[in-house]
Order: C-alpha cells, then structure tokens, then sequence
C-alpha cells in the first residue's frame, strides 16, 4: 500500500538524481572552458531515465532530443549496460523494479560527448552560450521536480491526517 | 548528495582561473621592465590548464599544470641615452604583448564569474533540496 503512495515521489526522486547528475557534468564543462583538448560532455536525459525505470526502450532517440548526441565515452570494458530489472518468466510473477538503477557512481553509460559546434584551435568542443543555458534549464527543471515531489508529499499528508 | 562536488569542481577552476590572472598581472606590471645587465629581460609568462578527474566520471575539475615562459624574442628599442643601453644603443625589454595580456584578462574574468554563477545556483538548488516537505 505504501509503495502505491509513494509511487509519484519515486518516479520524481529518480528525475531529481539525473537532473543532479547532470548538472554536474555541466559544472564540470563550465570549469573546463579554458582547458585545451577537453571534450564536452552531456547526459541524454531520455536514456537516463529510461534505465532509471527499468525500461530497456532507450532506442527511439528523435523525440525531440536538441542534442545530437555523438558515441559514449566510456570503454566497452567498464561502461556495458547491463539492466538491473528483473526477468518475469511466469504470468504469476510480481513485477519487481530493482532499486539499484544505473544511478549513482555508475551512470557511465549515459555520459556522451556533445557534438561540437565550432571548431576550435586547442580541440576544447565547449560552446559556452550552450552550456548556460543546459545549466539553467537544468536547474530549473530540477526546481520543478522539487516542487512536485515537494506538492504530492503535501497531498499524501493531508490525505492521512483527513483535515 | 552528488551536487556537492559541483563546489569541488567550480572552486578549482575559480582558483585556476585566478592564477591565470595572477599571471596576467605580473606580465602586464612587467611589461615595459628593461633587461638587467646580463641581458635577460622579463620574457611573459602562460599558464597552461590540464583537467583533474574529482571522485567519478561525471565531474572533472581543472588545475594550472604549469607556467610556461613564452619563447618569443625580447623586444630591441633603440635608445642609445637610456642607461640600460647596450653598445649598439639598443635597450632590451620584455616580450609582452599588452593586447593579448588584456584579451586574456578578460577571458580570464569571464570565466571567473561563470563559475561563481554555477556555484551559486548550485548552492540555491541544495537549499531548496534541504527545504524539502516543509
């Protein structure tokens, strides 16, 4: 019963993760903007979110993704995707969302390079006006999660106390 | 919490951005300094930035890796009063260039307050995320 109540703060909390994980990695790009050979970087939110869930449909990449997004960066090694859903092989089994997700430390898989703009002398690919503005419609997408996680906790609230 | 390492991240490219200009200060001050009497004049200095990896794979930092001395020839003036002069007349001083000294004192500020920007919001987003429920 609770996990029914806590459902919409779950699927939220999850977007609040990646939103913060992205953020970062756009920090990381903003502090890299002098460095010479640095290649910009970005999370595709879409297939972050996806495997966050559990749902392995990371394919369709043209629902309107800005991004071009070129290969990921990490070597086959350390970066294989490998989905931490569970296998259902009986119509009797309780569809079960493994709560280790892809988050964390281990979101390798989702970090790509940004296809670079302009071309610069130094091979640094961070276009500066991009960024900005990544980072500030990041954060104030991370602020909208805030405010629903922050709105059905209210609901589920004054659903309990009946007042 | 992950964002945390946003301050990590930002504070080392505030402190290397500084440096930078730290260094633009010092090749702007020197830059009309007249060679000594071994003949070596203030040759202009660069700093040279190189990416750290912080923690995880998503947040890498920046440091100064190293100041490199331009190689550029010093610059001969001819001025056979100046009490500095060589027996050709000539007086030997620095190789800065003020032009570029001033473009990267601007890049170099620039990049400063981006930074301090991105700190600042990321610190707006924890406060909010420590407020949250309430």
């Amino acid at each position: 019963m609770f996990a029914n109540l806590t459902n919409a703060l779950d699927f939220q909390g999850k977007a609040l993760t990646i939103r913060a994980d992205r953020q970062r990695v756009l920090a990381s790009n903003i502090a890299n903007a002098d460095t010479p050979g640095y290649a910009s970087r970005d999370i595709n939110f879409k297939d972050a979110m996806a495997s966050a869930l559990g749902s392995n449909s990371s394919t369709g990449s043209s629902l309107g993704n800005k991004l071009t997004l070129a290969q990921p960066q990490t070597d086959n090694v350390s970066g294989s995707f490998v989905s931490t859903a569970l296998a259902a092989t009986h119509p009797n089994h309780i569809p079960l969302q493994s709560t280790l997700g892809t988050l964390g430390n281990n979101n390798a898989e989702e970090l790509q390079y940004t296809t670079p703009s302009q071309p610069a002398m130094d091979n640094n690919t961070v276009d500066m006006d991009q960024e900005r503005a990544n980072f500030v419609d990041n954060s104030v997408r991370y602020e909208a999660a805030l405010t629903f996680i922050n709105g059905s906790s209210k609901t589920i609230l004054s659903a309990i106390q009946g007042q | 919490m992950s964002m945390f390492s946003i301050f990590n991240v930002s504070g080392s490219a505030i402190s290397a951005q500084s440096q930078r200009l730290n260094v633009v200060a010092s090749n702007l001050a020197n830059a009309d300094a007249v060679a000594g009497p071994d003949g070596q004049g203030y040759k202009s200095r660069q700093v040279v930035f190189q990416t750290v990896p912080m923690g995880s794979e998503a947040s890498s930092g920046v440091k100064v890796s190293s100041i490199q001395e331009s190689q550029e020839p010093l610059k001969r003036v001819l001025n056979p009063s100046h009490p500095s002069a060589d027996a050709d007349g000539y007086v030997t001083e620095s190789n800065v260039n003020p032009v570029e000294e001033m473009v990267n004192m601007i890049s170099a500020s620039r990049s400063y307050q981006n930074n301090v920007e991105v700190m600042n919001t990321a610190k707006t987003l924890l406060l909010k995320t420590l407020q949250l429920g309430q």
